[in-house]
């Protein structure tokens, strides 16, 4: 089978609404399926599942959340990364918190569906935003998929959560297609998956990134071993299968669609100095500090993390010299 | 009376004994916030009462609310113990919320009770949700959204009236306009009028008494009536007053936004007298020593309860029991 990443976004949807009476998806244009998860739902589902709401992201938002705090469990999907900005309130001050503050009485288990995060050709400052970090360092579940059916797997497990999650589908991993003989099935919420195993260095992708990765790794083969590694979830992020990695690599690269302080990133590369096995200092790839992705597209892409970039830090840290260990032992660790 | 049920507002001596409850519970509560023993303070509801109890007559136990920043009252008239309320302001383990939560997050979720909560307005929506959440269980619950005149100028409460209208959501919007929003004249913040509000959403409104239980429990329950009938939202604008300062930290300030004349004017409305005198002679006294009574075992039960252990300082986070990193590496 043929699986676009768009119609595993649907599948994942229709399963879920399928199994689960309590599912329900409110969202703008919906019913419509403007944005392609939500295609034939509304037929299928009728509305009083399938729910169309006004522009009024910060109410139905709350109203998600409240029915979650009643036996629902809402999908919301929003039609632009920005738009979370609006709702930073309801997602990180009230959903996030319920279960803490009420003590453990109270869960929200809360999806909110990013189709086409990060830059969107041609869509200007507004629409081209990527604030998954943002998500990650309040603490809330956040997924980024790289491939159609981590997205399916990823967005299911994300609604059977009992707690908040925001699933990220970047912009730039719509088009990826698969061919898929497998049987579609929940990944489970912080677990990495490696595209590809390599002895050199460890590239850590987030979402449409790991396909660049993977393009990189492809190139440098077999001159350099490029392991790919894509975390899925950002938080609750897989050190210990990051550890594992730079076990047998001892190299680090991130390659992440952040703004560079504050950053997944930045994150990463920390945790590795401060607990992991590094041979050499680690390098990220990220967009600038505060980026606002300029309209004009060669300004666009200038901004945003590339495969120029990687290659060239890939080949940096391999060739970057080791101190010579005495007994020739490595002593950095 | 100690064969009567306490949380019951049936009648107007159930009526009257939350109403003094409620007004004992945050005078016990002001006194440990001013012996130290509180910790942050609380916001007074003494003086809307009324609202509280009102409302909550008008209410099935299946029915759920959201409540505000001064949310003791609507905690306790929905019938939470006044023990584990007491516990939570202290922050104890036996508390409503395991002294996670305190003041301003006190919730009882098997009560229907979904929260009081620190942000000015965010219950509004909270409840339309729960709303609609009964409608699709097709359950017959109605949910109570009570807020401040503050609320009336919080986009999201604004938006959630047009949810509600056009969904025809039983949820009953209460604002409780008690002239100020901390030191912000109603009269210098909301243009046109609470009611007229809602009613440009279609929502029939009603300006009530907030300082007569009596009126208010009528208005509430034919909005309550018509709201688990298929009949929409509602709105009450209960006019009120709250007789402390806006925060217990204000005992410690010398404001001048309102006058002692004004304060004197409105405790002279005190609902808690205006109960009374719809008693037979003697009962409202019994009544009082039974609230006193519990109260008293209220206090010794909360301060003899256990402080949490600073070990689970992070429990609960997730509702499915991940744990967060710690803040410093292992
Ligand atoms: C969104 C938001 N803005 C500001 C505050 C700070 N604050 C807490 S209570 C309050 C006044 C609220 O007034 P009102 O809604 O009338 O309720 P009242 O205190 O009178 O009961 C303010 C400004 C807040 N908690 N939330
Ligand atoms: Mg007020």
């Amino acid at each position: 089978m043929r699986l676009s990443y768009t119609k595993a976004l649907n599948r994942a949807l229709t399963d879920a609404l399928a199994e689960d009476p309590a599912v329900c998806v409110f969202g703008e244009d919906i019913g419509a399926g403007l944005a392609g998860p939500t295609l034939n739902l509304l037929d299928r589902f009728g509305p009083g599942r399938i729910v169309d709401t006004p522009l009024s992201e910060q109410a139905f938002t709350s109203m998600a959340i409240g029915a979650a705090l009643t036996g629902r469990r809402p999908v919301i999907e929003f039609q632009i990364p920005s738009l979370l900005f609006l709702v930073f309130e309801q997602l990180v001050n009230q959903a996030h918190k319920f279960s803490l503050m009420t003590g453990g009485q109270a869960a929200v288990p809360l999806t909110c569906l990013v189709p086409g995060s990060g830059s969107r050709d041609g869509w200007a400052g507004q629409h081209s935003d990527h604030p998954y970090g943002l998500f990650a360092h309040a603490g809330v579940k956040t997924v980024v998929p790289a491939t159609p059916t981590d997205a399916y797997g990823l967005l299911r497990s994300a609604i059977a959560d009992p707690d908040p999650v925001v699933v990220f589908a970047p912009a730039a991993a719509l088009p990826v297609r698969e061919t898929v003989t497998w049987e579609l099935a929940p990944v489970p919420l912080g677990s990495a998956r490696i595209h590809r195993a390599g002895t050199d260095v460890t590239v850590v992708a987030v979402g449409h990134l790991v396909h660049d990765a993977l393009a990189v790794a492809a190139e440098l083969a077999p001159e350099v071993s490029v392991e790919v590694f894509d975390p899925r979830t950002l938080h609750p992020f897989d050190w210990t299968a990051l550890a594992a990695s730079l076990e047998r690599t001892g190299r680090l690269v991130v390659i992440d669609d952040s703004n560079r302080s504050c950053g997944i990133g930045a994150e990463v590369l920390a945790t590795a100095a401060e607990e992991m096995r590094l041979l050499v200092p680690p390098r990220r790839i990220t967009r600038p500090d505060g980026t606002v992705l300029p309209f004009a597209p060669a300004l666009d892409r200038a901004l945003q993390p590339g495969r120029d970039q990687l290659r060239d830090a890939v080949l940096d840290v391999v060739k970057h010299r080791l101190p010579v260990p005495p007994h020739g032992e490595d002593r950095i660790r | 009376m100690t064969d009567h049920d306490p949380r019951d507002l049936g009648s107007p001596a159930g009526r009257y004994r939350m109403l003094r409850l409620i007004r004992g519970f945050e005078e016990l509560a002001l006194g440990l916030v001013r012996s130290g023993e509180i910790t942050g303070g609380v916001h007074p509801y003494i003086g809307q009462e009324a609202v509280a109890v009102g409302v909550c007559a008008a209410l099935r136990p299946r029915d759920r609310i959201t409540s505000t920043h001064r949310g003791h009252g609507h905690v306790l008239a929905k019938g939470a113990d006044p023990s584990r309320l007491l516990a939570e302001l202290l922050g104890r383990s036996t508390g409503l919320n395991r002294g996670r939560g305190g003041s301003m997050h006190a919730a009882d979720f098997s009560l229907g009770i979904l929260g009081a909560n620190g942000m000015v307005g965010a219950g509004g929506a909270i409840a339309v949700g729960a709303a609609w959440s009964a409608r699709q269980a097709g359950e017959d619950r109605v949910a109570v959204a009570f807020f401040g005149d503050g609320a009336l100028n919080q986009g999201v409460l604004l938006e959630s009236f047009n949810l509600a209208a056009m969904w025809r959501l039983p949820v009953l919007f209460v604002c409780e306009n008690n002239g100020y929003a901390t030191t912000l004249p109603a009269a210098t913040a909301v243009a046109g009028s609470a009611t007229g509000r809602a009613a440009a959403f279609g929502i029939p409104a009603a300006e009530v008494d907030g300082m007569d239980t009596e009126a208010v429990r009528t208005a509430a329950a034919e909005a309550v009536e018509r709201a688990s009938t298929g009949g929409g939202p509602g709105f009450l604008e209960c006019r009120t007053y709250r007789f402390e300062g806006h925060h217990t930290m204000e005992r410690l300030m010398k404001l001048r936004y309102r006058t002692p004349e004004e304060v004197a004017d409105w405790r002279g409305l005190d609902p808690l007298p205006r109960a009374a005198a719809l008693l037979p002679p003697g009962l409202a006294e019994r009544l009082d020593a039974s609230v006193e009574q519990q109260l008293r075992a209220a206090r010794e039960f909360a301060l003899a309860s256990e402080h949490p252990s600073p070990a689970g300082a992070s429990d609960h986070l997730y509702a499915d029991g991940l744990r967060p990193r710690a803040g410093s590496a292992a």
